[in-house]
């Protein structure tokens, strides 16, 4: 009964989900599919992107969604020199805060550089859409500095 | 639904409702003592259980400790075959991944002279006559395919003896020991 072979087995746990959407994350889902971003406006005026049903602060049901710009700066960010097997991007990238302009939050994606030594807090970038785009978050490929050619 | 408005340039275009956002997680399972001694007999059609050293309590699969009281459990015991349905539950709506003919039923079976359940299947049973009591016994994959998995067991089938009394069913059997009478 005693051994000393030490039992291992892979184990998968996998959930193949369909979430709905909601009325805020699904404008926000149309806006990625139609290649704009929207974001929600507060009732002090400033914009969450991305937008939220409620206000994270006041619990406040929001309702106007606004469009905000393409472009915006990274405010943080860490580089991912080895994605993850089911990671959305499988060449080394940074995964960033964009404060889009017009936002007021910063909002999390990959900044698509060739080395971490080309990110810094404050620099600019903009979005690189997928060419086909299906209403999630990944419609967006990327971030892609400003200034450089490569679309 | 809140009313929400958006910029023009979306109007009339058709609204995203849902979204697809698969998760799936991949582990190494490495068992641990108690599992280990468990699966190792499994595979010899031997199912074990673990007796609490706190109030003598039998546990199947054994986990390794008596987690009400955090006592070690090392002393293994072999259990019978046989059961009874603790409680049960009948899926008629397909779930995916799982290639189950509906409605198929889940039980918590109760080992003879276990005190906690495990989750199996229940066939060889119309779902209309799948009751709490009802006594089981497990149906065997063929020897030649018998391995240290929990699949070894392919289902539980009604013995057709009777019933045992609803009031000592499933975990109500663990008051029932309070009052001093044995698990049946």
């Amino acid at each position: 009964m005693e051994s000393t072979e030490r039992l291992s087995a892979p184990l998968v746990l996998e959930y193949p989900f369909t979430r709905t959407t909601g009325p805020v994350i699904g404008a926000f889902l149309t806006g990625l599919r139609e290649k704009i971003v929207l974001g929600i406006k507060r009732h002090d005026g400033t914009v969450l992107v991305p937008p939220t049903e409620y206000d994270p602060e006041t619990s406040e049901t929001l309702t106007e969604m606004v469009e905000v710009a393409q472009q915006g700066e990274v405010t943080t960010w860490t580089w991912v020199q080895e994605p993850r097997p089911q990671s959305p991007w499988d060449s080394p990238h940074a995964l960033a805060m964009i404060k889009l302009e017009g936002a007021d939050t910063p909002m999390l994606h990959a900044v698509l550089a060739d080395g971490p030594e080309e990110l810094e807090v404050g620099m600019k970038v903009r979005i690189k859409w997928r060419e086909v785009t299906e209403g999630h978050i990944k419609d967006i490929e990327g971030f892609i500095p400003i200034g450089e050619n490569n679309d | 639904m809140t009313d929400v408005s958006v910029p023009s340039s979306l109007d009339g275009v058709e609204p995203v409702q849902s979204v697809r956002t698969p998760i799936r997680l991949e582990y190494t399972f490495t068992p641990g003592v108690a599992a280990q001694t468990y699966l190792r007999e499994f595979a010899n059609k031997k199912i074990l259980g673990v007796v609490s050293p706190v109030d003598g309590a039998v546990l199947v699969p054994p986990r390794g400790a008596d987690s009400r009281h955090g006592a070690l459990c090392d002393e293994f015991i072999e259990m019978p075959h046989t059961g009874h349905v603790g409680s049960f539950c009948v899926t008629n709506v397909p779930i995916p991944g799982r290639d189950l003919d509906l409605p198929y039923i889940s039980a918590c079976i109760f080992l003879d002279g276990a005190d906690i359940g495990f989750l199996n299947l229940v066939a060889e049973c119309p779902p209309e006559e799948c009751r709490i009591g009802m006594r089981v016994e497990a149906v065997w994959k063929p020897d030649e395919e018998i391995g240290m998995t929990a699949e070894n067991i392919l289902y539980w089938r009604p013995t057709g003896e009777p019933d045992i009394p609803f009031g000592a069913a499933g975990v109500r059997g663990w008051h029932v020991r309070e009052e001093g009478e044995a698990n049946a």
